[in-house]
């Protein structure tokens, strides 16, 4: 009479045993492993470097327990601490055999230990906060306001130079807070002026005015406009941010964007902040300077030059392909004046190419040193690390205005647009501030583990003792419901790769103390109708019906709660309403639907049951009517 | 085993003046509190560094002190954590000066003053005035979506009179909870304000068990007054009650005992939020229910529409 039907079954079953295997890889532990990730956006990880790594490996009589590679980074899980090191020290030296330009970084990480077939359907444990492993929290605020400004200053520029072009007279051409403020003497050639702008400026909104004698076109950004610079801004600064942690080699950055103007930066591992924020806060710059063709086409100077006695005035670089190069100190154009770089085709050559965007000045100053300089080699450098590279040394053939500034020649299309992506990373679009820092030694990680382990174990232990000892086997059955309702609970944070932090374990925990409310619920009601005179099978059957509405509500209210503070929450907040939101879903299953499930199994099936395992039922002389 | 063995309905209601009155001193007392010394907030809402560092033996912390001051940090908190040889740091922004720096400063006195016994940092927080002004107004904004959901899935529910009592019941323990916390001057942090919102999500549960059986016996028996009616639901339940909040005190004592710093200000809102939820969902909302004027009748129209429906 207290039976489920066999699809119910099934499904308590499936769902029990899902939530086992999905629990399973929290249980193995994590290993000692070494990360390998490239440092350059122009060297990527292939299998000719994984084939590198192993035999790097075998030469030091390293076996590995497992080799794993993914798009950005390529794991080697070690068997010790000892081992890991030693790996470690290996590669290091075989992957960067010049420490001080290294394209790779060699990182210490943990990894699961889990087997293989657990990974492969996507098992893996838990993924841990910050305050559990250790590690720095940053929250940037991109500086927005600063953002528009300088996109204002480079419009403005651009427009002093349009105008000039055109032979249209202006009395100045200003930015007045938001606005760019032109003034003219005559409505005519205002008018023009707008007729102009309007064409190669789209992002501008043009307002004609007239001020006793002066004619004012005063120009705004677009919200559209505002909308995209504000979106390219915080792109392009999350993609500096990527780059530049790479270089410090943390396992698994988190970097992402927060809100419209936020971006949160997570680092585990890393303890130094004080390299970290430097890093963070670094500017890798791009150099235009003329090259020394005179001393490059000496080959005695050249060799001179190479064991790092350069001739007076000039810098010795090597090339993309090699070659060494004389390039004069004097730089003649920085970074601060691209605006874009973008990969493409040269329209004639069809060869891929960088095309570079320069603002106003800096167009200017690229029209004037390349009509003065036809025929000379001009290189371009990169300058990351303090350390620079000559990204390409084209021979100027023609004078370039317009700043628009084609980088073509021995490239193909993969280190083109990686090209432009470095050139692109180089700087940010705009500034940011810190303004959340939260560092946690990996000390107090373990340690908060440790603390958040033992909290939720004694008090399950507790609640177990009483709960048996209270209800015997429904009891029983209460605290193995509570059970699966932990293993749910784990098992839907693996799946979810939900970020567990000090804040949720403590959730996991008061979840359970909380969760054990439904069943106190139930086995109370069921001694009721057991104390009403209802025989044992009717009173499971009205104790779990009866109870049911009650549970509903309750939890609703907790949800409701909880659902609160998922939406209002951020840091600490956010991790503690994830798992008490998720806490609640899985209890409400695990208390009814299994705690059921288990009770029908032990008293469903008989004929005839003359006492319940619940505990004493005391009934009353005077029954209440 | 069994713990309660009542033979007759606890006549509850009779004392139903009692309860509101010590409740309302209670708050009123809270309030005065929360007035008179306010909250002691954490570095997440003021804003400012905090940092945690341990040493290998006992620091002077009067010398730290001194050493921070000299070096320019206006009004830094130095204070043992834990042990005598773990340090908690709090320096309040300051105006003009590179904030997000201020951990790496901290750290440079230290390491100065310290000599062969150098400091190790366990932990870091700097929070940008920006940040804790947003922390303090979601907070509040969660506290609002939480007591409008409440309200009006109980109105739903139940009754207007129930979702308005059980509301007041449990605000009136919020109130309470932040009372302790002002007259102890326990600091109040983010996962405080968790804490805080769980209990209210929580507290408002026990509410619900009872209402849930006054409508029951509402429905089932003719001829209880309300005040008997209440009486009948709140001894019914009382059993449940207590154990519930038992096993939820257990799990929250462990986390007093196991958590460590870390978790002992958001257990001690829990224990505080518990022990005042029993007292008020069930001794404060019930009788708030029989004065709102609730009655036989507006239960017997929805049952008549349930079966309609």
């Amino acid at each position: 009479m207290n039976r489920y039907p066999l699809w119910k079954n099934a499904l308590v079953a499936i769902v029990l045993m899902l939530g086992l295997l999905y629990t399973l890889p929290n249980f193995y532990g994590e290993a000692p492993a070494v990360q390998i990730s490239s440092v350059k956006a122009t060297i990527k990880l292939d299998s000719a470097l994984l084939g590198r790594i192993e035999d790097t490996l075998k030469a030091s009589g390293i076996t590995p327990d497992g080799l794993f590679s993914d798009a950005n980074s390529i794991r080697v899980r070690l068997k010790d601490g000892d081992t890991q090191l030693k790996a470690k020290d290996a590669l290091q030296k075989a992957l960067n055999p010049d420490p001080s330009d290294a394209s790779y970084s060699v990182a210490l990480n943990l990894l699961s230990r889990s087997p293989q077939w657990l990974t492969s359907i996507h098992a893996l444990p838990m993924y841990l906060g910050l305050d559990l492993r250790g590690g720095v929290h940053f929250l940037l605020q991109v500086d927005m306001k600063g953002a528009l400004t300088k996109r204002l200053d480079g419009t403005a520029a651009d427009l002093r130079t349009l105008l000039r072009d055109k032979d249209l007279r202006h009395s100045g051409i200003n930015r007045v807070g938001n606005n760019i403020v032109i003034n003219f003497r005559d409505a005519e050639t205002r008018d023009k002026a707008r007729d102009l702008i309007t064409d190669n400026q789209p992002d501008l909104a043009l307002v004609a005015s007239q001020d006793g004698a002066d004619f004012k076109l005063t120009g705004t950004l677009k919200p559209v406009a505002e909308t995209r610079i504000q979106e390219y801004a915080i792109k392009q600064n999350i993609t500096t941010l990527h780059n530049r942690i790479n270089e410090l080699g943390v396992s698994e950055p988190v970097i992402q964007q927060q809100g419209t103007d936020r971006i949160v930066v997570e680092l585990p591992g890393v303890q130094d902040t004080a390299k970290a924020k430097d890093i963070l806060g670094r500017t890798a710059s791009l150099e235009v300077r003329m090259v020394d063709d005179e001393n490059s086409a000496n080959p005695a100077v050249m060799e001179q030059a190479s064991r790092g006695q350069p001739p007076m005035g000039t810098d010795y670089y090597t090339e993309r392909g090699g070659r060494g190069l004389l390039v004069k100190k004097q730089v003649v154009l920085t970074g601060d004046r691209l605006i874009d770089a973008q990969a493409g085709f040269d329209s004639q050559t069809h060869e891929p190419s960088v095309n570079l965007t320069l603002d106003a000045a800096g167009a200017r100053i690229f029209k004037d040193i390349t009509r003065d300089n036809v025929g000379k080699r001009m290189a371009i450098l990169l300058i990351e690390k303090g350390k620079g590279e000559v990204v390409t040394a084209p021979v100027i053939r023609t004078e370039i205005g317009g700043g628009r500034v084609q980088i073509s020649g021995r490239m193909s299309t993969t280190e083109a647009s990686d090209t432009a992506l470095l050139l692109r990373a180089g700087s940010l679009a705009a500034p940011m501030d810190i303004i959340e820092e939260r560092t946690i030694g990996p000390s107090l990680g373990a340690e908060n583990i440790q603390k958040g382990f033992h909290s939720t174990i004694w008090g399950f232990a507790a609640i177990s003792v009483f709960m048996s000892g209270y209800y015997l086997l429904f009891g029983l059955v209460s605290v193995v419901a509570l059970a699966s309702n932990v293993m749910l609970l784990f098992a839907l944070l693996s799946m979810l790769q939900a970020t567990l932090t000090l804040p949720g374990i403590a959730a996991i925990a008061l979840t359970l103390g909380m969760a054990i409310d439904s069943n106190v619920l139930i086995n109370e009601r069921i001694r009721e109708e057991l104390r009403n005179g209802e025989s044992p099978q009717a009173a499971i059957r009205a104790g779990y019906e009866r109870a049911w509405a009650t549970i509903l509500d309750s939890n609703v209210t907790t949800m409701i709660a909880g659902i609160a503070l998922l939406i209002f929450g951020s840091g600490p907040i956010r991790g503690f309403a994830v798992v008490h939101v998720l806490g609640i879903t899985t209890s409400i299953f695990s208390s009814v639907v299994v705690s059921r499930g288990f009770i029908n199994l032990i008293y469903g099936s008989r004929r005839r049951v003359d006492k319940l395992s619940i505990g004493q039922v005391w009934k009353p002389g005077i029954t209440t009517k | 085993m069994e713990f309660f063995r009542i033979k007759k309905d606890i006549p509850f209601m009779r004392h139903a003046l009692v309860f509101n009155v010590i409740s309302l001193i209670t708050f009123i007392l809270a309030v005065v509190f929360l007035f008179t010394k306010g909250l002691h907030l954490s570095t997440e809402f003021t804003g400012g560094t905090l940092m945690e560092v341990t040493y290998a033996q006992a620091p002077d912390v009067e010398k730290i002190r001194n050493k921070m001051i000299a070096d320019g940090f206006a009004d830094p908190q130095v204070q043992n954590f834990g042990s005598s040889r773990d340090l908690l740091i709090r320096v309040p922004l300051a105006k003009d000066s590179e904030t997000s720096k201020v951990s790496d400063r901290v750290m440079a006195s230290l390491q100065a003053i310290g000599g062969t016994n150098a400091p190790q940092m366990k932990r870091v927080e700097f929070v940008g005035p920006q940040v804790g002004k947003e922390l303090a107004s979601d907070g509040s904004m969660a506290l609002l979506l939480v007591v409008i959901g409440i309200v009006i899935y109980l109105a739903i529910r139940f009754e207007w009179r129930f979702a308005i009592s059980a509301i007041i019941a449990n605000l009136h323990d919020v109130v309470i909870i932040l009372g302790f916390f002002a007259f102890f001057q326990w600091e109040f942090s983010l996962p405080v304000l968790a804490a805080v919102l769980a209990v209210l999500g929580y507290s408002v549960n026990e509410s619900v068990v009872v209402f849930d059986r006054v409508r029951e016996t509402f429905r089932k028996k003719r001829g209880m007054t309300t005040p008997q009616v209440l009486n009948h639901a709140i001894t019914s339940t009382i059993s449940r009650t207590i154990i519930t909040h038992g096993c939820t005190q257990m799990m929250v004592t462990s986390m007093l005992i196991f958590g460590g710093a870390a978790l002992h200000y958001f257990a001690l809102a829990l224990t505080i939020g518990i022990l005042f939820g029993i007292y008020s969902s069930v001794l404060v909302a019930s009788p708030l229910v029989m004065w709102l004027g609730v009655s036989r009748a507006q239960f017997v129209v929805a049952k008549k529409e349930e079966a309609a429906g």
